[in-house]
């Protein structure tokens, strides 16, 4: 724990499945306690590169071609999965991947399985999980299938924090979530790495990433194309047109006046508006 | 009345050596997916070392070892073999199971050519008598055993790390790799505990009335198939159904023989896989297979 290192550094990670590299030497840093997101369309890379630090490409049929990953100064090349667990990086898949026919007792449990010992230290992990989602406190006898999608990814990552780790890859946390769900899981996020965690955010929900995170980087096929503070990407042109789904404005004057022009009944209001807002939904995501 | 209670005891007894077995085939198939048509060969291999421990060490040291160096095979054939082609298709594994049974078999069944094999249990052929109802003593014994260990294994399932590991690398490999689970220690874990509970049944499948442990030995452990089957071939407790019912059904098919003449001699040995099919008709998944459960 080497205080000021990096909670993790990638230099120049190439990685891919087969003949297809869908990582290019793709560098980022995520400095200790702060979150850090990654943004980009499907296919950019985003769960690759995720993959490539927590050693699980190979279950994809995928390897790291070159490039280095350390964490908090320990490298985490070569080592299997389990490892990098150990040496405080764990990863919430995406789309939750709770243990379904386990109960969400168990499902916690399962998620500090890799530190070994230590009753206390997992009592207290458990504690702060149930003060962070106390609805895993309610249902810890039910099978985590039952739980609702929101219910499911607090649990993952409540089970990933069981690990307690040091830093955490969150993959895509809003996928599929309404977006008061999503609120939440944000609110969770921020209260996480309030308590010392850092985080990689990888997100579609480039507005939601960007609230989060104090560092951004935009991965386009495989390439970091931009970078910076979330602020200032925020504000860029290109990243507010591409990830955040704002067009210029006098556009979207035009289509509201196109709307207001056209007076509908209610009942068929949805499908009159389709032409109106189409040019305005095609950017959004 | 009292011969249909002793077909009924011989029955659980029968069956819950099946489920030892069945048990161990879906403790395999839930740690990795793989279904190891390679457990007859484990069994016997068990058997084996008892009955030839069993005269210099006696008796319980040679169960001891025995159970033992089942569980080293396991392991060994773990090691040496599936872990060199993990992430092969589980189909694929299935396939070189079939070649690790063959290369097992081959080499026991020279070792125990046409010998009977005493396994120097202390029962013999002692029987209890309860009222009108005689039980073989072996068979009382076996249903302890089995019982015993089948409850300690399921509870260790339920509540230990180990089981939780267990049961999360079968939900899903990848996941409990993020979570920090050794799934090469899972699946090693898995091979040694069902060549450990092969070899207990082993025991239980030689003893009395049984002459000794045979050749043949492994083609009674095959009933164990349909047991796991007919109870889900990814379920513990359907493991334990299954075993009991084939078991019962088996000793029942046997002892009624004469009165079901009709369909044939040998009704006694057909019964577990007739039993299979009619719950798969009913029941694709078996009697406790898990059918998917989850939200996309």
């Amino acid at each position: 724990m080497g205080g000021t290192a990096p909670a993790l550094t990638v230099t120049d990670l190439t990685a891919g499945y087969g003949p297809v590299h869908a990582l290019r030497r793709v560098s980022l840093t995520v400095p200790a306690g702060a979150v850090v997101t990654v943004l980009g369309g499907n296919g950019a890379g985003k769960s690759t590169l995720l993959r490539a630090v927590s050693r699980t490409l190979r279950f994809h049929g995928g390897a790291v071609v070159s490039g280095t990953v350390t964490a908090a100064g320990r490298p985490l090349d070569g080592l299997p999965p389990d490892r990098v667990v150990a040496a405080g990086v764990c990863q919430v898949p995406e789309g939750r991947q709770v243990f379904a026919r386990m109960t969400v007792e168990d499902n916690l449990r399962a998620g500090g399985l890799a530190r070994r010992g230590d009753r206390a230290a997992k009592a207290a992990a458990l504690r702060r999980v149930h003060e962070l989602f106390p609805v895993l406190a309610e249902r810890s006898r039910q099978p985590a299938g039952l739980l609702s999608g929101g219910e499911q990814q607090m649990l993952a990552v409540g089970r990933a924090l069981m690990a307690a780790p040091e830093l955490l890859l969150l993959d895509e946390p809003s996928l599929g979530l309404a977006p008061l769900m999503a609120a939440r899981i944000a609110d969770a996020v921020r209260e996480i790495n309030a308590q010392g965690t850092a985080v990689l955010l990888v997100e579609q929900n480039a507005a939601l990433a960007l609230r989060l995170a104090s560092h951004a980087y935009v991965l386009e096929v495989g390439e970091v194309t931009l970078s910076g503070p979330a602020a200032e990407l925020a504000a860029s042109d290109e990243v507010r047109r591409r990830y955040l789904g704002v067009v210029d404005a006098a556009a979207a004057e035009d289509a509201e006046r196109a709307r207001a022009a056209h007076p509908v009944l209610s009942r068929w209001d949805a499908e009159a508006r389709v032409p109106a807002r189409a040019p305005r939904r095609k950017e959004t995501r | 009345m009292s011969t249909f209670a002793e077909f009924l005891i011989n029955g659980l007894s029968l069956g819950s050596v099946y489920a030892l077995i069945a048990l161990g085939f879906v403790v395999i198939f839930r740690a990795t997916e793989v279904v190891n048509f390679a457990h007859a060969s484990l069994l016997l291999a068990g058997g084996y070392f008892v009955a030839v421990l069993h005269e210099p060490l006696g008796f319980w040291p040679a169960l001891a070892a025995g159970v033992a160096g089942a569980a080293v095979v396991g392991a060994a054939v773990e090691f040496l073999v599936m872990r060199r082609h993990r992430g092969a298709d589980h189909s694929v594994l299935a396939i070189v199971t079939i070649g690790v049974d063959i290369l097992l078999a081959t080499e026991l069944t020279r070792r125990i050519g046409t010998d009977i094999l005493a396994l120097g249990d202390p029962w013999g052929d002692a029987v209890v008598t309860l009222g009108p109802v005689t039980i073989a003593e072996t068979r009382i014994a076996a249903l302890l055993a089995a019982g015993l260990l089948i409850t300690a294994f399921l509870l260790a399932f339920r509540h230990t790390s180990w089981g939780v590991a267990m049961r999360a690398a079968a939900e899903s490999q990848e996941t409990a790799a993020l979570m920090g689970v050794r799934l090469g220690r899972v699946s090693l874990g898995a091979w040694a505990v069902a060549g450990a509970l092969a070899a207990v049944a082993a025991l239980f499948l030689t003893v009395f009335p049984t002459p000794g442990l045979e050749r043949g030995t492994s083609l009674a452990a095959l009933k164990a198939f349909p047991a796991a089957i007919l109870g889900g071939l990814d379920s513990t407790t359907g493991a334990l159904a299954g075993g009991l019912i084939v078991g019962v059904v088996e000793s029942l098919a046997t002892g009624y023989q004469s009165d079901l003449a009709f369909l044939g001699r040998g009704i006694g040995d057909l019964a577990p896989y007739l039993v299979m099919v009619v719950v798969l008709l009913i029941r694709p998944a078996g009697l406790f297979g898990t059918k998917e459960l989850a939200r996309v």
